[in-house]
């Protein structure tokens, strides 16, 4: 498979000895319009790596802070489609920047599975991350994806045992995605040690980067977990943030795109101390 | 056709093979779970496995079902039903008679046993209309675990005496708000809860819904109705039943029914969704006349959904029903064509609540209404030799209340 710009992100990062800040937001929270700017802003705030949800009527894996988040994009009309448009836009004026699409199969699967892989491709996203596709079901999405050049980024979780740890990364690339909890996203953070020991485990089966989530919600957390990992995957507090933002009526407000650009800044001078 | 032409069909010919090793029915079905459940659900399989083949286990579940459920439940000939339709000669299976007034028991006895030899400490489930939670919180009772019952919101306005008899069997009844606050949306905070409790928690999920092996699992438990009618029909009548017929949300009292007949290609079967408002309106919960294949809750089905995979939301009059998929196993028979699916709306389903109440003397639940009501289209021409079974799965206590209100009766 050919370098992605995800292998190459990863790649500078190490060279540095630094760690990748991997930034989450709901395409199209809280409108289209608002959304692009704050993808737009991300770089600039120290994301190294943004992460682009899918918005999906029932996220099973997640948390009240980004199920509000979906349930707003899809309210401000986001559908996968528009998706797809929102990454083409942000591709316009920036080429490097990773961009993986994080979400549930079943909008993939409706769009169609080989029309959403070229679509995607050509829209500039880099990678992939279908929570509801184990292993298991690599056939369906994972291979294809592989095959057209996608990162297909797997989740490793405190359940997957030694004996399955093989098996969930063999078709993985790009990085580890490693869930530092059983649990939803928004939960409680883990101990540090915890990860770092957990980190270790991922990594004696693989020499993928290993990027830490869930559960991050402070610059030192995030530069505690970014100490024993690749990196770390920030979603709930951003979108916290935008949902403080709002105004009564659930209306992006002025402060809407600054405050959440000025945590991310926040979280990624947190990972870069790592 | 006897058993003995039935079991010389070849297996390659068999609709009772699946699921295959993914736990797939053809396309349908699958293991469609984040990774936290993932080797959750692998755990479960093997565990289930074993028990199969245990005779501790099988003894034990028997031993229930018998003194505990009151099973068999009756074959019931509906002399009055059958008289009114003046056609197809009727029988109700007693379903409803079961310890906690519906079949939903079945599953739950079977999965709790599972959860004991498991080891697992805490009982989590989803419930529509209240039935299965009624059932869950049953059984956690009776084996001493602590229960924890998702429920939306919507549904908990429509089914309080459900709600009240859970929490004097001792759970604890979570609301669901997200989404319409129901059925669906109860199986998304349910699954939310397991993957946070993984090393303590089994989920007792109600339906032939859900990731492998659930959609294979809860149908074995429930096969028990298919099993003993062709029993009790074969003793009364000498032969096997012309037609099945049963309601179908989940899909768990139909698959239950149709399972052992499946191979018998002289019976005809059909499963009855939830028409709502009628299938030309956006207010029904019929996934499989109104809906496409899908993935969601662990499993590829047909499911309600808009062109851009979002789900969409069922509308039923009965709470059971609500839900916008439908078993796998379902979505491969209407596939394959050995069962036909049809629907009745909410208006008819009601029709059929007061007829069968009048004439019967027994007060049916607005689940398997709709199947009587399908019932009651079908049997005044058929004829008078024809059997017809339909699987009278719940009784229609809970839904006194909702019944008086759609009837403009105020019972206080």
């Amino acid at each position: 498979m050919q370098q992605t710009r995800l292998d190459t992100i990863f790649k500078e990062l190490g060279a540095n000895k630094s760690k990748a800040f991997v930034a989450f937001i709901s395409a199209g929270d809280p409108d289209p319009e608002t959304s692009l700017k704050i993808m737009q802003g991300l770089p600039a705030a120290g994301a190294d790596i943004i992460e682009l949800g899918m918005p999906f009527t029932d996220p099973m894996a997640d948390g009240p802070s980004i199920q509000a988040s979906s349930q707003r994009a899809l309210k401000a009309g986001m559908t996968l489609k528009s998706t797809l448009d929102m990454v083409r836009q942000f591709r316009n004026d920036n080429d490097q920047t990773p961009i993986v699409l994080m979400g549930y199969y079943n909008p993939v699967y409706i769009y169609g599975v080989d029309a959403f892989i070229h679509d995607a491709k050509q829209a500039g996203v880099d990678g992939l991350i279908i929570v509801d596709l184990p292993p298991e079901e690599d056939d369906e999405l994972c291979i294809p994806a592989l095959n057209a050049g996608l990162n297909f980024i797997r989740l490793a979780t405190p359940t997957t045992d030694d004996a399955r740890l093989p098996d969930v990364l063999a078709n993985t690339s790009g990085f580890v995605y490693y869930v530092s909890i059983t649990g939803i996203t928004g939960s409680a953070s883990p101990e540090r040690h915890v990860v770092e020991e957990a980190v270790a485990r991922v990594k004696r089966h693989t020499d993928l980067p290993v990027a830490v989530g869930f559960g991050i919600r402070t610059a030192e957390q995030a530069q505690a977990i970014a100490s024993v990992a690749d990196g770390a995957v920030v979603g709930s507090v951003l979108v916290d943030i935008i949902t403080k933002s709002l105004d009564a009526q659930g209306r992006a407000s002025a402060e809407t795109v600054t405050e959440t650009l000025k945590k991310a800044q926040e979280l990624a001078e947190g990972v870069k101390r790592a | 056709m006897s058993e003995a032409t039935s079991e010389a069909n070849s297996k390659a010919n068999s609709y009772t093979t699946g699921p295959d090793e993914n736990g797939r029915f053809g396309i349908f079905g699958g293991r469609f779970v984040a990774e936290t459940l993932m080797p959750l659900i692998l755990d479960l399989e093997k565990a289930y496995g074993a028990a199969q083949q245990d005779p501790t286990f099988l003894d034990q579940l028997q031993d229930l079902q018998t003194h505990y459920v009151g099973r068999p439940s009756p074959l019931y000939f509906a002399e009055r039903l059958t008289e009114h339709y003046g056609g197809a000669k009727i029988y109700l299976k007693r379903d409803e008679l079961n310890h906690t007034g519906s079949h939903k028991i079945n599953n739950c006895l079977g999965q709790i046993l599972l959860a004991k030899r498991m080891g697992k400490r805490r009982i989590i489930a989803e419930t529509g209309a209240g039935q299965h939670g009624v059932a869950v919180a049953t059984v956690a009772a009776r084996f001493g675990l602590p229960c924890t019952v998702f429920m939306g919101a919507t549904d908990i306005e429509r089914q309080k005496p459900n709600v009240f008899r859970m929490k004097l069997l001792g759970a604890e009844i979570m609301p669901v708000t997200s989404g319409a606050g129901t059925l669906k949306d109860a199986m998304n905070e349910a699954l939310r809860d397991w993957v946070t409790n993984v090393d303590s928690t089994f989920y007792i999920i109600g339906t032939v819904a859900g990731p492998h092996p659930y959609p294979a699992m809860v149908r074995d438990f429930q096969s028990i109705i298919g099993k003993e009618t062709k029993e009790q029909m074969l003793e009364r009548e000498g032969r096997l039943p012309d037609t099945l017929c049963a309601c179908i949300g989940g899909g768990s009292n139909a698959m239950g029914l149709f399972y052992p007949f499946l191979d018998d290609e002289s019976v005809n079967i059909i499963g009855v969704e939830a028409g709502g408002h009628g299938l030309d309106t956006a207010e029904h919960a019929a996934s499989l006349a109104g809906g496409k294949p899908g993935v969601l809750h662990g499993n590829r089905t047909y499911l309600l959904q808009d062109d851009d995979g979002q789900i969409t939301e069922g509308h039923s009059i009965s709470a059971g029903l609500d839900y916008p998929g439908i078993g796998p196993e379902h979505a491969y028979l209407k596939d394959t064509g050995r069962v036909s699916y049809v629907s009745a709306t909410d208006k008819e389903a009601l029709e059929a609540f007061q007829l069968c109440t009048k004439l019967e003397g027994i007060i049916p639940a607005l689940e398997p209404s709709h199947a009587l009501s399908h019932v009651g289209k079908i049997a005044p021409d058929l004829p008078n030799d024809h059997l017809l079974v339909m699987n009278m799965c719940g009784r229609g206590d809970k839904d006194v209340f909702s019944v008086a209100e759609h009837l403009n009766v105020d019972i206080g």
